[in-house]
């Protein structure tokens, strides 16, 4: 005889139950409140750790002043270079989530957007070094796009195409990828380093500057791309056919969607859109590549793609507060003669506060004498 | 050559303890249905925290090795190593068992987490407590570490290669041998198991799904944790630099596919990939001269062979080679 059938039963203190739909509004009130939550306690830390590195009394104020200044700059004197510098981050950040977002939908979890990207990138840094000069700029430029795509797509359908023919775990196939076009880069750069580790920048078959910011033409490529992508998914017969292939594989196959057809296209679509990151890196700001040119934004893009529940306009406002904390955490850390690895605990805070607020969002904790909550059968 | 082969062997086995320890913590995890991808983060933050114990502890000795108990050099690192990986996992098992929460995201959010938290005490720790030195130079304590068995000198090849190494070395076989027969041998193993492979299961015959979650949760992480203190008071020779550790705790995520779950094998594949790591400073000594572009590429050669691992047991569909069941998915009671 077990004890507990001895002992009178008493209903349990705690009681977590599914909750009914929530309202949007209420639901994104929950989560705005989990990111200041996570916001004003980091920066609570910092302002605490600042003012034990810099020997100063600081007050909280001063940090959120150091923070927004990293991020903007100084707008009001008209200088706007700083903030050029925050969009082209959040819009290389936004491509590289919205690539990973159609395969998401599939739940094909694409954990290779880093090494995507940066073979992307390698194919775009190939074509403008080997065929630079060779070729008349126009040709040349729309070659180094292709060429990234191209690169991209390649990288991100390898795994998929064993993904659809004997199910091998895409998660762990895609992140060993990663590597494997990490040390392909860095075999390219010693390569071609002349005797340095490092390329110099090449300025042929770079993106072209127009209206005299060098980050317009990229902002605007990923506004563009924003915006298919949200059509895609929604509107398009194959962005449906992505939808039901991630609810339910079995229900695909009996409506006649050929699954395997469908998990191999989307992941040419998804890596396809992270080689387009890397071109912007390679092609639109830096002009060269070496191992770190994407940055562990790749990583970063799953988390930004998730918590923008897969919807394009969410996740370009959720790459924006990455990217905004990324910034600001990091110049707030440095001004003060800290690491600015701090950018990194700070996302990844404000993450798992936005993740555990899904929570309460998805289900309701009734107490024991709540009148709410009823008697439990 | 003999001699090259010997020193080839010898140190790639510190190479290997690291993935060792994660992959046998994740396993663990594993085991109880939960894909923890904070692993990488949680080796960091296993590592700094040892880190900052040690630092701490040699700060109250003056910096002087005399001063120092050897006990005490060696108890407080790594009792503060596993506080802090156990408090990783304790994040993690919270949000996933208790709030149900998205593992994959979660598990994400904690290596960035726990990356930057490595990195940032590790640029940041000597201007927090004020100390003379600039970096995180922890020779003294390492020497109490790096401590090898007394008579591996006398036992020629056989002692420089299986004898010659530190306590963490023989601790991280042992606890996967462990892991191994308590898995497969006993109550406490079979129930893991079978909460891993279908919770509901496992809750209608009376066992505890939540504790299992977050114990295996919590030990796992306190394994893996040892690996990254493992590597820097050893391998790194007690001094932290920001980001050496690597991709190592990847590395150890996908050897858990390699292993097939099974303890017994993360022992042989991650001694291999530290040969496999170790291959390209061997190589011109093995009379093939490799450039630096090539080393490169050599440094390429454990994650395409995870790869093949991937492809082959994923084509062979053998049972017994399987993830368990519900692995990734979270478990609620009343959702059917």
């Amino acid at each position: 005889m077990r004890k507990t059938t001895t002992v009178k039963h008493r209903e349990p203190l705690i009681h977590i139950a599914k909750r009914d739909d929530m309202a949007a509004w209420q639901a994104w009130l929950i989560r705005l409140a989990a990111i200041l939550i996570g916001f004003f306690v980091m920066s609570a830390v910092l302002t605490a750790l600042a003012s034990t590195s810099s020997g100063k009394d600081l007050s909280f104020g001063d940090i959120l002043e150091r923070l927004s200044r990293s991020v903007f700059g100084r707008l009001f004197e008209g200088k706007f270079s700083q903030l050029w510098k925050f969009l082209q981050e959040t819009a290389v950040l936004l491509c590289l989530s919205l690539a990973v977002t159609p395969a998401f939908k599939m739940k094909f979890w694409n954990c290779g957007a880093e090494g995507q990207a940066l073979f992307g990138g390698l194919a775009a840094m190939f074509c403008m070094i080997n065929l630079g000069g060779k070729v008349p700029e126009p040709v040349l430029v729309p070659l180094v796009i292709l060429a990234s795509i191209i690169g991209g797509a390649v990288w991100g359908v390898i795994p998929a195409i064993f993904h659809a023919y004997y199910r091998t775990n895409e998660t762990l196939f895609t992140l060993m990828m990663n590597y494997v076009a990490t040390q392909i880069v860095a075999y390219y750069v010693y390569a071609n380093g002349q005797g340095s580790n490092v390329i110099n920048p090449v300025s042929t078959g770079a993106l072209p500057v127009i209206g005299g910011q060098q980050y317009l033409l990229n902002v605007l490529i990923v506004t563009l791309l924003t915006v298919l992508t949200y059509v895609y998914l929604r509107f398009s017969k194959q962005g449906y056919e992505v939808s039901v292939v991630g609810e339910s594989q079995n229900t695909a196959r009996y409506i006649g969607i050929n699954v395997k057809k469908v998990i191999i296209r989307t992941m040419i679509i998804s890596g396809a859109l992270c080689g387009i990151a890397g071109m912007l890196l390679v092609a639109g700001k830096d002009h060269s590549i070496n191992t770190a040119t994407v940055g562990g934004q790749g990583f970063t893009a799953i988390m930004v793609s998730w918590l923008g529940q897969f919807n394009p306009y969410i996740i370009a406002a959720m790459a924006a507060l990455v990217s905004f904390l990324q910034i600001g955490a990091a110049g707030a850390a440095d001004a003060y003669f800290l690491n600015s690895a701090y950018a990194d605990v700070m996302v990844g805070v404000v993450v798992l506060c936005l993740v555990a607020c899904e929570f309460f969002i998805r289900y309701t904790v009734k107490f024991r004498h709540s009148k709410k909550g009823g008697a439990l059968a | 050559m003999i001699g090259t082969i010997i020193r080839y062997l010898s140190s790639s086995i510190p190479l290997g303890v690291p993935l060792l320890y994660g992959s046998t913590g994740e396993i663990v995890t594993e085991k109880s249905g939960h894909l923890n991808l904070g692993i990488p983060g949680i080796m960091y933050v296993g590592s700094i925290s040892g880190v900052i114990g040690a630092f701490l502890y040699e700060q109250a000795c003056g910096n002087r090795l005399a001063n120092m108990n050897p006990a005490l050099a060696i108890l407080i690192p790594l009792l503060s190593c596993i506080i802090g990986s156990v408090l990783m996992g304790l994040i993690y098992s919270f949000l996933t068992v208790t709030l149900r929460v998205n593992q994959n995201v979660t598990g994400l959010a904690l290596t960035t987490f726990g990356v930057g938290l490595g990195n940032f005490f590790g640029g940041s720790l000597a201007k927090l407590v004020d100390s003379e030195l600039p970096n995180i130079i922890l020779t003294n304590t390492s020497s109490f570490y790096d401590v090898s068995l007394p008579f591996a000198a006398k036992l020629g090849w056989f002692g420089e290669i299986f004898l010659s190494h530190d306590f963490l070395t023989y601790l991280a076989i042992a606890v996967a041998i462990l892991t191994s027969l308590v898995l497969n041998r006993t109550r406490m193993g079979l129930n893991l198991r079978a909460v891993g492979e279908n919770p509901a299961t496992a809750d209608a015959a009376g066992i505890n799904v939540t504790r299992y979650k977050y114990l295996a949760t919590c030990i796992g992480s306190a394994i893996a944790g040892l690996g990254g203190l493992q590597y820097v008071m050893v391998y790194a020779d007690g001094v932290w630099s920001n980001n050496a550790f690597g991709d190592r705790g990847w590395m150890a995520i996908a050897l858990v596919i390699f292993a097939l779950w099974k303890p017994t094998m993360a022992i042989i594949g991650s001694f291999l990939f530290g040969m496999l790591c170790n291959l390209n400073n061997y190589m011109p000594q093995f009379g093939v001269p490799l450039g630096t572009d090539t080393q490169e590429l050599f440094n390429m050669l454990p994650y395409v062979v995870t790869i093949l691992v991937l492809i082959i047991t994923s084509m062979r569909k053998k049972r017994e080679h399987q993830p368990p069941q519900s692995l990734g998915l979270p478990y609620f009671r009343e959702e059917r």
